[in-house]
């Protein structure tokens, strides 16, 4: 159950980032796994290299690698979008492996050390029904405050308005005055930084190694597709939910903890295609 | 101070040719349209209204020919700088957002210029807006959503205005209301370039209007004279 609500956390994060992109950009980011592992990376590389510690990668690792995102984004995604979303989706799964391969490359897969920051040591947070570590009990919480703030800017704001604009009628908002690709652009830097924000909470728990983006990714888009594509609420709400379905299902039948997401994602298809909280 | 006929035109649309894909659609349209006149396109459907504004607006793939707003040439900018050089467009389907409510529906259009009406003014002249402040944009009725529409454009600054058949399918009592908006605004110096099939109803607004028929300007006609073109009128118009 606990380890089932840490997942969920990043369950959250990541497929947010995924819906925030689907959203503008009409694509599946397939490289969001492999952005995921560059953010814990780079918060080993500040950490080893400059002795950066986790605070400060915690916000300059999501900065480096939304960054990076965006001159994916101007560079090469950009060039697609008059081609069609497959187009974009076989780029951005390609870049997702060439990325993997060049970490597996300089670091091997074996996986690299991390440690919690030593404010988290000796804690633990008792919830009365569950104990939990005090280092997971912080990524909840910070998962949970940036999916709040992620959604806050959205729903609440001005930019938030020119988002959901942009992505029911793109061509008008831009006859408005607006400079629509450069939204996109920053969108997607944006859902990249959410990704490696998570990707640095992540590190202290699951060691550092080029894998660790493709194991959890494709649950993520078992997520996005239950929570409905590019819905917000939906794929926060049921990135935690699958969380906990899925840690409840490792300690009542462990055997069905790796496959109950998926059945879970084909009776939502076969019973609404659009998603829990899609648009149809 | 300017003579108004002999001041250079607000806007100045010269040969423009403009094509969707292969299909070649706008044929050497010319228009000029002078600093707070109100000038409408009549024609039949397809004759290229919409096209017309959709290439002002930087929205056709392909254009060539001269838009000049101000004197400045538009015809190569993308459709947020011409926006932001002073023009406001209200699209035929009118372009209402279903995931904004009204309010953030009217604030979208960001301001470009100084001169826009005030909030204040904008709810004076559209007291519906107001009252319906939260509801989803889309969930107002036909005619409130085309207040809104052209309401959202009057906020930026905007001097010229395209319009683009605001009072397709609405009842003769909220036309007659969107008439009286149209003459409103004239009166506070907005230029407006209007869409029509309707000439009764633009006869009732309008300073001039241009025909157009098969992606071509066939006719100008100064609202003084339309009485005596009737005939003329209704052969062009197929009503
Ligand atoms: N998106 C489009 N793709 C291809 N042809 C189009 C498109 N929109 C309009 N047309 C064609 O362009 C011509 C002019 O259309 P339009 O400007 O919408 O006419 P109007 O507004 O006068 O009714 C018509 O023949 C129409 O079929
Ligand atoms: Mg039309």
């Amino acid at each position: 159950m606990v380890l089932g609500l840490v997942n969920g956390a990043f369950y959250a994060l990541l497929s947010l980032g995924l819906a925030v992109i689907f959203g503008m950009l009409n694509v599946v980011n397939f490289s969001h796994g492999a952005l995921f592992m560059m953010g814990a990376f780079v918060a080993w590389m500040l950490l080893n290299w400059l002795g950066i510690g986790y605070w400060w990668a915690l916000l300059l690792s999501p900065l480096i690698v939304g960054t990076f995102g965006v001159l994916l984004e101007r560079l090469m995604i950009s060039r697609l979008y008059k081609l069609g979303h497959l187009y974009g989706m076989l780029l951005t799964f390609g870049l997702g492996l060439i990325i993997e391969g060049v970490f597996r490359n300089e670091f091997g897969s074996s996986g690299l050390p991390y440690s919690p920051p030593p404010e988290f040591r000796a804690l633990t947070v008792d919830f009365g029904f569950m104990i939990l570590p005090g280092y997971r009990a912080w990524v909840v919480l910070a998962s949970l405050i940036v999916c709040l703030a992620t959604w806050v800017v959205i729903e609440k704001t001005r930019l938030g308005s020119y988002l959901r604009a942009a992505t029911e009628r793109a061509e008008l908002v831009q006859a408005f005055g607006i400079n629509v690709p450069r939204m996109i652009t920053l969108t997607y830097g944006g859902g990249v930084a959410l990704a490696a924000f998570a990707g640095v909470l992540a590190a202290p728990i699951y060691s550092v190694n080029p894998n660790m983006g493709s194991n959890f990714i494709i649950t993520v888009f078992a997520v996005v597709v239950i929570g409905g594509m590019g819905s917000i609420l939906g794929s926060v709400v049921t990135g935690f939910a699958l969380g906990m379905i899925e840690g409840f299902a490792r300690v009542v039948y462990p055997e069905a903890s790796a496959t109950v997401v998926f059945v879970i994602m084909a009776v939502v298809l076969l019973t609404r295609p659009a998603g829990l909280f899609g648009r149809a | 101070m300017l003579d108004a006929t002999t001041a250079p035109p607000l806007l100045k649309i010269d040969a423009l040719e403009a094509w969707y894909g292969e299909s070649h659609v706008l044929h050497g349209v010319g228009i000029e349209v002078r600093q707070g006149e109100v000038v409408t396109l009549l024609g039949r459907n397809g004759a290229g209204k919409t096209t017309t504004l959709r290439s002002i607006m930087g929205l056709v793939g392909r254009r060539t020919g001269s838009i000049a707003y101000e004197g400045r040439e538009m015809i190569g900018l993308r459709s947020d700088l011409i926006a932001r050089a002073g023009i406001g467009y209200c699209p035929e389907e009118r372009g209402i957002f279903a995931s904004l409510d009204v309010t953030e529906n009217l604030m979208l259009p960001p301001v470009v210029r100084a001169g826009g009406l005030d909030l204040p003014t904008i709810y004076a002249l559209f007291p519906n807006l107001k009252e319906r402040a939260r509801s989803p944009g889309t969930k107002l009725s036909g005619g409130e959503q085309q207040m809104l529409a052209i309401a959202r454009i009057l906020r930026t600054g905007a001097r010229l205005l395209l319009l683009d058949e605001p009072t397709e399918g609405l009842a003769p009592v909220i036309v007659q209301q969107i008439g009286a908006m149209i003459r409103e605004i004239k009166q506070r110096g907005f230029t407006v370039l209007l869409v029509e099939q309707n000439f009764r109803f633009a006869q009732t607004v309008a300073d001039r209007h241009y025909v157009m028929e098969h992606g071509r300007v066939v006719d100008m006609v100064p609202n003084s004279d339309m009485a005596s073109n009737v005939e003329r009128l209704h052969e062009y118009l197929g009503v």
